[in-house]
């Protein structure tokens, strides 16, 4: 059996890398292979996989990309992940790449699909937007050409058709990702000591690369790790981590907050990876069945209208309660519009709630730790202090 | 779109007429409660003004009151106002100043109450900021909102499954509604006749944008042309007023082209034509004079802008049609300016570079809206390498005054026409 | 001779360069600009033209090849005698308004005991005159505000001292009246100058002075002049001889190197990078946004939060054995994120190389916002004389655009009055 540390220094590698070595390799090892690549938060990856093509999660630089030609692009009042993604594809690191996928996240990864258009031609750029009506006449319907537009640009790529059967095949297997990236969450929730946040983000982050065969194989070896290992249990407050959907935090950020006293209990990191609340139905008509997923069976986050005001926000203190949490940390990134412009509704609910919270901002490529640290510390105690009797 | 306006500057008969129209709407909304007029509030692109009309509904605009306030320099105060409740000095200056002014007991520009909307009619074209501007006054008002998404036209056209989504939405969600909120059955034969009355006032818009290809040009197609869309991007399309403004303004200008005359300055004095200049983005709006008169001190006429067509691109063909009425209106939504993808976006403008001989392009970069702004860049780039002019970036904001800085925004306007006429003189020189 | 002069009013300093027809340099004058521009600006023209009379005698003395050995020493002994002159002059002024301002009412009771303190203040100050300007004598700074402030400090808190006075009035004087003095337009004439320092080295009988006042009997004909610079509104000139500076810029770098074709300055307030066409006509220009990250005002800063001089930062940051990794050059955050990485005890000279090459990434973004680097490059402003800086932006430069010539003037503060002398060169036809 693996150690948890193995697994995780696996994944630490992918995180590091820049190339996407495992994604360049995948490819390489099999002619006609094709690479898709997304953004945050959420495309099908199921169709992708169905057609032969591996879903890569584009995610930005991190913290270790220096952004010269990127920032060219990108006045200083918008967001770090256009410019580093940017950055990554003008000099050669996504070359491999056959298309990119926009989804409809806010106005800056919109703007950017048209200038991946212009800037690179012959990559297969698309904006991939999903419905705001959740009708299934109405959205549903709409989404299902969304769905088959994109199938026939993969059927493109893949230069045979996407049958039924295998997008049926790749829900299954992505069902099964999705019940093992949940059994993780879970085990955190229950016992945030054995599986660090860092951990669960850097295994996370692997599937972003790794064929979903491989990152499943990957997640099972480490909850079985993770189960086995005995690890010391802190004196943490338990939160719940929201606002960093897209945009991703340093890994840093995360150890910071951890070492500073909170234990993330639940978080809106990589939402793709469980963006299905339960198994999407891997029987019947495959578009169909990931059109009413999406409709009706995927989480809440800023970028998806909430039709229902009296539901608005309720998303986050049913996660506080499912994970047992006793405040929320708001991280978002600086510039993110969907973000920062719903984070004052969600707190009058959390409010309403009596939750307690904090905000921050961050960019990927933040430096300074120490603020955080201080933050989240106080927030830490200060939850100790309320709970008080 | 017209704002404040002090004595002493010469107003034509279009601009009186139009400060009336305004007036009235704004006379309208705050008499809503006493009259029992019931009030929809919604933004400019991808209006549905007609449709509202079919429901003697009130409209609101959210946007055209931050705009009011900028002009008459009351956004600052409102902006800081929402950023002391919490909301990020990141995001968009528009919403602040209207939550702002919310917050501050909903006076609008014209220094009356504002009445609380019976309906939020969610026009969400081109910007992703209008969902959560809604959803933050939905918050608030604790009222019936109806959502329409229009989605956008990433592969740079409208395709048949977005304009039926959009039908559909009307039909079975918006409409629905409007019927509920203002108690008004929906009639589409008043649609047909509120939409014919559009395009006759459409034909006229477009004749007076298109009357910049002269020279000089008798209109600044960006700071004219703001007063020039308001009513037919706002409260007034489908209305005879709109019809007639449009006539009006297009005898004036008429009488300017014969006379071989340009635009009037707001001191009303000519404006000299040194330069002929594409602007893409909106104005800095607190700043709107004294930005304005940077220009015209240099003799720079902008002849074509982008942000004339936020509201519907009229001048690519687009008509309002009584035949079609609810694929008319999706279509017209899904045209909007800002709901066109970043190639289309620069397609435009080269056209425009061309068909109006601009000198070159402007670059008014907005740090409130990405929805415009991110991706200008590129823009800037691909205009001068297809154009061959150059091109120039200045940054503002829409209605946060700490966002406009004179010295900076002159430097960089002065250096850039100084290096259109050093270009001109090279060119000037090596044909000699 | 018909002159060029191109006046350059930057937001600390004001340049003012000569041009003779044939675009060759007559003379560069600096000054620091001062609250009153068109006083700066009548300074830094009038020392531009003092440049010019020098570069005049050194034409004439190119005439006489016997005396090739002798001219250097010549010229040097007259600068510095020249130097010792105007600044006696100014001293004189100054000591006269330092004078006027005792009078003041409110030192009525005083103003005698004052007056004695401030004669003695400057006989001492006259008396040490000479040795300021003696051969090999180093001056911090060539203004006369900084030379004679520093020394009037030094001398007054003495002789306050020695007389029992309150030094704070003698100092609250002087601020009145340095200000005064520093405002004044200079009275043109130089030539009273010239001969009292031909007369203080000697030289007034031989062939050497005879040049002397064949140069100085030459008309300078002020035959058109341009402005430029952030200040430039502000400037006494009528506006069709007023240029940006970024045109100035372009056409400076290009008279000093005519295939650079890639311009990037960083100031204290504003980086600016700038593509020029083969005869220096600016193509497109880019500068940092409202955003003053990474200019050279975050150096400022980043001295002032380690309690060093401007200048000693690129030299230790020169000392690095390793790059730390800055990712912030938001001068707010400058302070935070320089002692968040002491606290994580990272050594200050690689800290120091990371936040260089902070900037440098900085301005390379901007640089390819404009358009890239496609030919000779060149690099001027404040931040070009810091080899650390420099050495960041070689290296970028290499990695991002190949094997590229890299032009640095040492005149390169002179880029902008440079090219506005151009301007008004081009303009008078």
């Amino acid at each position: 059996m693996a150690a948890s540390a193995d697994i995780i220094d696996r994944c630490q590698h992918i995180f590091d890398d820049l190339h996407f070595r495992a994604a360049r390799d995948w490819k390489a090892a099999v002619p006609g292979r094709f690479v898709v690549g997304y953004m945050p938060f959420y495309v099908p990856r199921e169709l992708i996989h169905a057609a032969g093509g591996l879903p890569l999660g584009v995610l930005g630089g991190g913290d270790q990309l220096e952004v010269i030609h990127g920032d060219a692009y990108y006045q200083s009042y918008i967001c770090r992940i256009p410019r580093s993604t940017l950055e990554l594809a003008v000099t050669g690191r996504l070359d491999f790449v056959d298309a990119m996928l926009f989804p409809s996240t806010c106005d800056v990864i919109r703007n950017l699909s048209g200038m991946w258009k212009i800037l690179f031609p012959k990559v297969r750029a698309r904006y991939f937007d999903v419905p705001q009506n959740f009708s299934d006449h109405i959205g549903g319907t709409f989404y299902i050409h969304e769905l088959t537009e994109l199938r026939a640009l993969l059927a493109e790529l893949a230069a045979h058709a996407v049958t039924d059967d295998a997008i049926r095949a790749s829900i299954a297997l992505y069902n099964e990702n999705r019940r093992l990236v949940r059994a993780v969450y879970a085990l955190r929730a229950r016992m945030p000591w054995q599986a660090p946040a860092a951990e669960v983000y850097l295994l996370m982050r692997a599937g972003m690369v790794l064929a979903v065969e491989e990152h499943n194989r990957m997640l099972d070896a480490y909850l079985e790790a993770a189960a086995a290992e005995k690890r010391p249990m802190r004196d943490n407050s338990r939160v719940v981590v929201t606002g960093a959907f897209c945009e991703q935090p340093p890994l840093n950020l995360i150890k910071s907050i951890e070492l500073a006293g909170c234990y993330i209990v639940d978080d809106d990191f990589l939402l793709v990876n469980r963006w299905e609340k339960s198994d999407v139905p891997a029987e019947g008509d495959p578009i169909a069945a990931l059109a009413g997923a999406y409709l009706h069976n995927s989480v809440n986050m800023a970028a998806k209208y909430e039709p229902d005001e009296e539901r608005k926000g309720l998303h986050l203190v049913e996660a506080v309660r499912r994970t047992d949490a006793e405040g929320v940390i708001f991280a978002c990134p600086s510039f993110c519009d969907p973000a920062l412009l719903d984070r004052p509704m969600l707190q009058t609910v959390l409010a309403r709630h009596n939750i307690p919270y904090i905000a921050f901002k961050y960019a990927e490529n933040s430096g300074q730790m120490q603020p955080i640290r201080e933050q989240a510390g106080t927030f830490a105690d200060s939850i100790k202090l309320w709970s008080e009797p | 779109m017209s704002g404040s306006r002090t004595a002493e500057i010469v107003k034509e008969a279009s601009m009186l007429k139009q400060k009336t129209m305004i007036a009235a709407n704004y006379d309208l909304l705050a008499g809503a409660q006493a009259t029992g007029r019931r009030v929809v509030s919604t933004f400019v692109p991808g209006n549905l003004n007609e449709l509202i009309m079919c429901f003697d509904m009130v409209n609101n605009l959210p946007e055209i009151n931050a705009i009011q306030n900028g002009m008459r320099k009351k956004s600052g105060p409102l902006i800081q106002e929402a950023e002391k409740r919490g909301h990020s000095e990141d995001v968009c200056a528009y919403v602040k100043a209207d939550l702002g002014m919310i917050a501050r007991g909903n006076i609008g520009p014209d220094g009356r109450a504002l009445p609380p909307p019976d309906l939020l009619l969610l026009s969400y074209t081109g910007c992703f900021t209008f969902m959560k501007w809604f959803e933050l006054l939905r918050q608030h008002y604790k009222c019936e909102t109806a959502m329409l998404h229009v989605p956008y036209e990433g592969e740079g056209h409208a395709t048949k499954a977005m304009i039926a989504y959009v039908v559909k939405q009307l039909r079975e969600e918006v409409i629905p509604k409007l019927e509920r909120a203002s108690g008004t059955k929906f009639d589409i034969d008043r649609l047909r006749e509120n939409l014919r009355e559009s395009a006759r006032a459409e034909e006229d818009f477009v004749w007076v944008l298109e009357s910049a290809k002269h020279r000089p040009s008798p209109i600044d197609a960006y700071f004219g042309g703001v007063y020039y869309i308001g009513p037919i991007f706002t409260a007034f399309r489908g209305t005879a007023d709109a019809t007639d403004y449009y006539r009006l303004l297009r005898s004036e200008i008429a009488q300017r082209i014969e006379a071989g005359a340009g635009p009037i300055t707001p001191d009303g004095k000519a404006h000299p034509e040194r330069y002929r200049l594409v602007v893409e983005g909106p104005p800095s709006w607190p700043s709107f004079h004294e930005f304005w008169k940077m220009f015209y001190d240099e003799g720079a006429v902008v002849v074509a802008s982008t942000y004339t067509k936020v509201g519907g691109l009229y001048d690519l063909g687009f008509r309002h049609d009584p035949d079609r009425p609810l694929e008319s209106l999706a279509e017209y939504c899904l045209g909007c300016y800002t709901n066109r993808n970043l190639p289309s976006r620069i397609d435009l403008i080269e056209q425009y570079m061309a068909d109006y001989q601009a000198d070159g392009l402007l670059i008014n970069s907005i740090k409130s809206c990405n929805s415009f702004s991110a991706g200008q860049l590129l823009m800037l780039r691909e205009i001068e390498r297809r154009t061959g002019k150059p091109a120039a970036f200045i940054e503002t904001d829409l209605v946060d005054p700490r966002y406009f800085s004179p010295a900076n925004v002159r430097n960089r306007l002065e250096s850039y026409l100084q290096m259109i006429e050093q270009k001109r003189g090279a060119i000037a020189a090596a044909a000699a | 001779m018909r002159c060029f002069i191109g006046v350059d009013l930057g937001s600390t300093t004001t340049k003012a360069v000569v041009l003779d027809e044939n675009l060759d340099v007559l003379g560069r004058g600096i000054t620091n600009s001062r609250s009153n521009y068109d006083t700066a600006c009548r300074v830094a023209r009038y020392e531009a033209l003092i440049a010019t009379r020098f570069t005049l005698v050194r034409r004439g003395l190119a005439a006489l090849p016997d005396l090739s050995a002798e001219i250097d020493t010549f010229l040097a002994d007259l600068d510095r005698s020249f130097r010792l002159e105007q600044f006696l002059d100014q001293l004189a002024d100054l000591s006269e308004t330092c004078r006027a301002h005792t009078r003041a009412e409110r030192f009525r009771d005083t103003g005698g005991a004052m007056r004695e303190a401030i004669e003695a203040v400057f006989v001492r100050l006259r008396a040490e005159a000479p040795a300021l300007f003696a051969p090999g004598a180093r001056r911090k700074s060539d203004f006369f505000r900084d030379i004679a402030g520093s020394r009037f400090m030094a001398v007054a808190q003495e002789v306050a001292r020695e007389a029992a006075l309150s030094y704070d009035p003698l100092l609250n004087v002087y601020d009145k009246a340095i200000i005064e003095v520093e405002n004044r337009p200079p009275h043109e004439e130089m030539r009273d100058g010239f001969l009292r320092a031909l007369a203080r080295i000697h030289a007034d009988a031989d062939s050497l002075s005879q040049v002397v006042h064949t140069a100085l009997d030459i008309p300078l004909e002020d035959t058109a002049q341009v402005g430029t610079g952030y200040g430039r509104v502000t400037l006494p000139f009528p506006k069709e001889k007023i240029r940006s500076e970024i045109l100035c810029h372009g056409l400076g770098a290009h008279m000093m190197y005519p295939d650079t074709r890639t311009v990037l300055d960083i100031g204290g307030q504003d980086t600016k990078a700038i593509q020029v066409d083969a005869a220096g006509i600016v193509e497109n220009f880019q500068m940092n946004d409202r955003c003053a990250a990474g200019c050279g005002r975050y150096l400022g800063y980043i001295a002032d939060e380690m309690n060093m001089g401007l200048h000693e930062l690129g030299p230790l940051a020169m000392k690095a054995t390793r790059t730390v990794r800055i990712n912030s050059t938001c001068t707010v955050f400058a302070g935070a994120e320089l002692r968040d990485r002491l606290a994580l005890g990272e050594k200050r000279e690689d800290i120091m190389a990371g936040l260089h090459r902070a900037i440098i990434l900085r301005a390379m973004s901007i640089i390819s916002r404009s358009g890239g680097v496609r030919d000779q490059f060149t690099f001027t402003g404040g931040v070009a004389k810091n080899e650390a800086a420099v050495k960041e932006l070689r290296q970028l430069i290499a990695e991002n655009y190949g094997a590229v010539e890299i032009n640095i003037n040492p005149d390169s503060i002179y880029t902008g009055a440079l090219g506005a002398a151009a301007f008004a060169r081009r303009a008078a036809g």
